[in-house]
């Protein structure tokens, strides 16, 4: 079986995108179970609003641009509060609460995203319409756009990171919370704004993916499940470990479907997990265990 | 020997002040789940004063120093520090009032470099930038090491330098007093004079250390005052200077 070098260039361009919003997604999740080891299953619920918010700010205002930085400052802003009034409670608490509680913020949200907007699919428009020729073939320029743009916002927040400090403040509590605290850090604050921070690159990654998949409220399951892959595989709590792992599976994917149907291909990025959790249950990109 | 801590007309030295104690705990206990950990403990430093802090291993020692820090909240009982009740404070707030800890486990951020592990307590609200650079200056001429080493990562740094920046990161918060847990635990000779060294500097700026050790010459040598802890009490209380390492009383609470 012989495989046109042209479809392999096409699908690693592909499998480069769809990766980079899976990085998107995925850092936020990596960075709130880093700092506070809260594993959020409404995450994908969060992109999910953040796309509605996006769909119904695009209405309002026409501008693509506008809506998504509305999305994503207006579910920062939400999932500070969800933060504070049902997780914060049981910090220091059995993981399992947590876990039990996240989930159902995702039912809950997920309901009403269905109750308010409705089962048929939204539309947002590519605010980018060019194509490309890529080997005959039409390459939209938005694809290439949001794999850029999902690229500056997680290389500007890991600037933040590593400079300013803010920065300083949220590696502290991640490494050690109660000794960071003890140093005169703000840490209930810290954590509310890492929830927020990762709140709002999931809402951002929801709008720009709105004009791939369209919008429905259940959009956030399809991607908080690879997401989860992504974070295992990477190293839970690492963001470069994230970024890497969202590229290896997307590109693994994206070259499995050469062979088989898309909805086959999936199934790589399951073997990967797999072999991750009996090889390297650390994480491959995690030089030491933390 | 600060102006605080002159003696009483009675002469009573083993009160630490005739004015208002810079610290005083009184009567508290505290609970780890359901044991019950500190049963009643009071004491008291003075400004600028050290006072040791004695007992076998598990008595509560540790615990006392992490309930003035704020890390433990007592059930019973109060911490006061400069006449404020801390007790109930969260513990960034209690740092951010002039306490620094000192952990036993020194509880270094080992991913950060010692430049920003001295950052953590730098970066501050109300602390202008040419502030934040003479106080790193003046830590940095306590422990040149660390101004070598200061892009270094907190964790390759070897057990003594961790120690000295445990120390110097507490320092970073301009403390009016230092809770010193263990800081000679695992360290060679020539470390531990270090640290003894270390606190009488800090006494000399006026800062006061509250210190716990198992190094029972270097507690005599560098307080003024020394509490002894058994079951989660103070036990007993005597100045420093009228003690011998052979001592009955040492005998007594720390002896196997």
């Amino acid at each position: 079986m012989d495989i046109p070098l042209d479809q392999i260039l096409v699908q690693t361009l592909n499998g480069i995108v769809t990766g980079m919003i899976l990085a998107l997604v995925a850092s936020g999740l990596t960075l709130i179970f880093g700092i506070m080891e809260v594993v959020n299953f409404a995450h994908g619920e969060l992109l999910m609003l953040g796309a509605y918010v996006g769909v119904v700010t695009l209405a309002l205002t026409g501008d693509f641009w506008v809506a998504l930085v509305s999305a994503t400052v207006l579910i920062a802003i939400f999932g500070a509060l969800m933060y504070v009034v049902t997780l914060r409670p049981l910090l220091g608490r059995d993981p399992l609460t947590t876990i039990l509680a996240t989930f159902g913020l995702s039912l809950v949200l997920q309901n009403y995203a269905l109750w308010q907007f409705g089962a048929v699919s939204r539309k947002i428009p590519e605010p980018i319409v060019g194509h490309f020729n890529l080997f005959h073939l039409d390459y939209p320029w938005y694809r290439v756009a949001v794999a850029l743009l999902s690229g500056a916002i997680i290389g500007g927040f890991w600037l933040f990171l590593k400079r300013g400090t803010w920065g300083i403040w949220i590696r502290a509590t991640t490494q050690d919370r109660v000794m960071a605290q003890a140093m005169g850090i703000p840490v209930p604050w810290v954590l509310a704004g890492v929830f927020a921070i990762g709140s709002g690159m999931a809402a951002a990654s929801g709008v720009l993916f709105g004009p791939f998949g369209g919008v429905d409220a259940t959009m956030g399951l399809s991607w908080i499940l690879r997401a989860f892959i992504v974070v295992v595989v990477g190293g839970m709590g690492s963001l470069a470990g994230s970024v890497l792992a969202a590229i290896l599976i997307s590109l693994l994917e994206a070259y499995a479907s050469l062979w088989v149907s898309p909805s086959q291909a999936v199934i790589v990025s399951f073997v990967v997990l797999i072999l991750t959790l009996l090889l390297r249950p650390t994480g491959l990109f995690v030089a030491t265990p933390r | 020997m600060s102006a605080g801590m002159t003696m009483t007309e009675d002469g009573n030295a083993l009160s630490p002040a005739r004015e208002q104690p810079l610290l005083a705990v009184a009567g508290i206990h505290t609970y780890y789940g359901k044991s019950h950990i500190l049963h009643g403990v009071s004491l008291e430093v003075g400004r600028g004063e050290v006072v040791g802090l004695l007992g076998r291993n598990g008595v509560g020692k540790s615990t006392t120093l992490k309930a003035i820090a704020g890390l433990v909240h007592p059930s019973a009982g109060e911490v006061v520090f400069e006449g404020r009740a801390i007790g109930r404070l969260a513990s960034h707030k209690v740092a951010r009032l002039g306490i620094g800890y000192v952990p036993e486990e020194r509880r270094i951020f080992p991913l950060l470099t010692v430049l920003e592990n001295l950052r953590t307590g730098l970066d501050r609200q109300g602390v202008a930038k040419a502030k934040r650079a003479e106080l790193l200056d003046k830590v940095y001429a306590y422990f040149p090491i660390l101004a070598e080493r200061r892009n270094q990562r907190g964790g390759t740094l070897s057990g003594g330098e961790q120690q000295m920046l445990a120390i110097a990161r507490a320092m970073t918060l301009e403390p009016k007093i230092v809770l010193l847990d263990e800081p000679t635990e695992g360290l060679m000779p020539r470390m531990v004079s270090q640290i003894a060294e270390i606190v009488g500097a800090l006494r000399d700026e006026g800062v006061a250390v509250l210190l716990v050790e198992q190094n029972v010459p270097l507690t005599l040598q560098a307080s003024r005052r020394i509490y002894f802890i058994e079951k989660g009490e103070v036990r007993h209380h005597a100045m420093a200077a009228e003690l011998s390492v052979d001592d009955p009383v040492i005998h007594r609470y720390l002896g196997v």
